[in-house]
């Protein structure tokens, strides 16, 4: 179990009061909370070692060069990938998706299919949307069902040997469902179609394995699990990434330059032109060793229970319904709980709760199709992360309640 | 009464309210008792689009002034739409070009009318702005 006092001592955060009150805050699912021991690495940083990486023969670049490679081996090694050039360095989710989508333009040709789900992020939707504009390929759409679920049969009537392309979220950042990627994965390669996994919503909660899935691209953010903002990363097969055209043109990504021809540098520089987030890196890989000191299993656990008991205090208050799978708190989503009450706005209970200390989410979360899906403007979305406390949910339904009553 | 006037009249009667709970309660009362707006008005014309919530927003010519009206589908949005109705609406069009509105700052309502909000007020005083220069011109 975890000593989740002596955690929340990490995050020098979470001491600070909002509105006159202690904050809660219940925003993970948009961005975690930092820890003092990412915090140190990003000042040691910009205090020690900063300097421009792979070009420079002196000390400093040379530090910071090591420091960055040793980072990308650590995400390499949390993630399982075969070869630490399979991680390329982006800003974070979404740079590496319009990578990815950028890169299939030239891939994809009219009457092409691709696949969606009805569960994404607008970042996993709009990209593809303007590589189908692009190419002249269709966008299909895996539908949902009440409960939240993708439906799996009709995904697998959308399969043909016209699909060329899959990509799911991994985990559902508007409900928590957690996707039968597996499964997608196979249907999709049975077809000789590749598959890029959205896993913005799952790497705060769960160690995915890479090669287990067998999946061919997958995408992270490092501010949704204790590290900064502006880095992220994009996992993809060697040979996927050596088919893929580089993306941005610049320094670092080229072989040799001449104005007749350019030749690209290998993998991973050909994707990552220009001057990275050097220090955002850094601490990217010392936010995946820290979390890993506490443990995927551990986080899992301790986030069920506080899932669990977050759904049951929640459901006694009248008219409040949860949207997503099983709203009795089942191991199939994540610690992600999107609720109305009544026909109350949820803009009304945010600004409530702020006032209160507490941080929600309210709005479509990036998923207007969802939204659209239950005919409803938005969510109140509380989204739990291992430093969240039983007692923190209590002054949350509190809270809720009274906001309850000044709104009905 | 003066744009002024009236602002400044607001200004005093949330005075009196010791906390932001008993001014949240005042302007949820605002939004629940106010018909706001005639139905025949809520077209997607009319839409302001907040990522948050949404505001519509009516506006025609009465005797020289302009006549506001609006709607929001959550309660405190409506409650500030109402505030600004009153302060805004059956004035003339040169009155509301002029007008500021750093009294919603001196009422404690600041946070609202922040554009990171995305609740639509801050396009909705935008669009009463945009009405007035636009029936400025009608009128020379
Ligand atoms: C499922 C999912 N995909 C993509 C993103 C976009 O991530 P980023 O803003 O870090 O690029 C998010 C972030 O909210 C997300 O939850």
């Amino acid at each position: 179990m975890l000593d989740v006092t002596a955690i929340r001592k990490d995050f020098p955060i979470l001491s600070r009061k909002v509105n006159g009150k202690p904050l809660i805050y219940l925003d993970n699912a948009a961005t975690s909370q930092t820890p003092q021991q990412v915090i140190d690495v990003i000042v040691d940083y910009y205090s020690n070692y900063n300097a421009n990486i792979h070009r420079g023969v002196h000390t400093l670049s040379q530090e910071a060069t090591d420091k960055y490679e040793a980072a990308r081996h650590t995400i390499q090694k949390h993630f399982n990938a075969e070869k630490a050039h399979e991680i390329i360095f982006t800003s974070g989710t979404t740079h590496s998706i319009n990578l990815v989508s950028n890169g299939f333009a030239s891939l994809l040709k009219k009457d092409d299919e691709v696949i969606v789900s009805a569960l994404e992020h607008h970042s996993n939707i709009v990209p593809w949307q303007m590589l189908c504009e692009k190419t002249g390929a269709t966008l299909k759409v895996i539908p949902m069902n009440e409960e939240g679920e993708l439906v799996m049969s009709d995904y697998s009537a959308l399969l043909s040997n016209k699909t060329k392309l899959v990509f799911v979220n991994h985990i559902s950042n508007a409900l928590g469902t957690i996707n039968p990627i597996k499964d997608i994965i196979e249907k999709a390669h049975n077809v000789g179609a590749a598959v890029l996994i959205d896993g913005a919503q799952a790497c705060p909660h769960v160690k995915p394995d890479v090669q287990k899935l067998d999946v061919d691209f997958y995408v992270a953010s490092a501010h949704k699990m204790c590290g900064p903002t502006g880095v992220g990363i994009l996992y993809g097969k060697e040979e996927w990434l050596n088919k893929l055209p580089p993306y941005q043109g610049g320094g670092e990504m080229i072989a040799e330059v001449t104005f007749e021809k350019t030749t690209y540098a290998d993998l991973p520089h050909k994707f990552e032109a220009g001057t990275p987030n050097i220090c955002g890196g850094i601490a990217f890989g010392a936010a995946i060793d820290y979390m890993n000191t506490i443990g995927f299993n551990n986080i899992a656990a301790y986030e069920n229970e506080l899932l669990a008991y977050a759904t049951k205090k929640l459901l006694e208050i009248e008219g409040l319904r949860i949207y997503g799978p099983d709203a009795s708190g089942s191991k199939n989503k994540t610690s992600v709980i999107s609720f109305n009450v009544g026909a109350i706005h949820p803009y009304d209970i945010g600004s409530i709760v702020d006032k209160l200390g507490i941080a929600v989410r309210t709005g479509h979360h990036c998923a207007q199709p969802i939204m659209d899906f239950y005919n409803i403007p938005g969510t109140v979305r509380a989204s739990f992360a291992f430093y969240n406390t039983f007692e923190e949910v209590d002054t949350f339904v509190d809270a809720l309640k009274k906001a309850v009553q000044m709104l009905s | 009464m003066t744009i002024k006037d009236i602002q400044n009249e607001i200004i005093d009667e949330f005075s009196m309210f010791d906390d932001w709970m008993q001014r949240y309660e005042y302007m949820i009362e605002l939004g629940k008792s106010l018909p706001l707006i005639d139905d025949q008005y809520k077209t997607d014309d009319n839409i302001i689009k907040g990522c948050q919530s949404k505001v519509w927003v009516h506006a025609e010519m009465k005797d020289d002034n302009v006549v506001f009206t609006a709607d929001s589908d959550a309660i405190i949005t409506k409650g500030i739409i109402a505030i600004l109705i009153r302060v805004f609406s059956n004035q003339t069009p040169q009155a509301i070009i002029e007008a500021d509105t750093a009294f919603i700052d001196e009422i404690g309502l600041k946070e609202h009318l922040s554009p990171t909000r995305a609740n639509g007020l801050v396009s909705m005083i935008k669009q009463i702005k945009m009405y007035a220069i636009a029936y400025q011109t009608q009128v020379k």
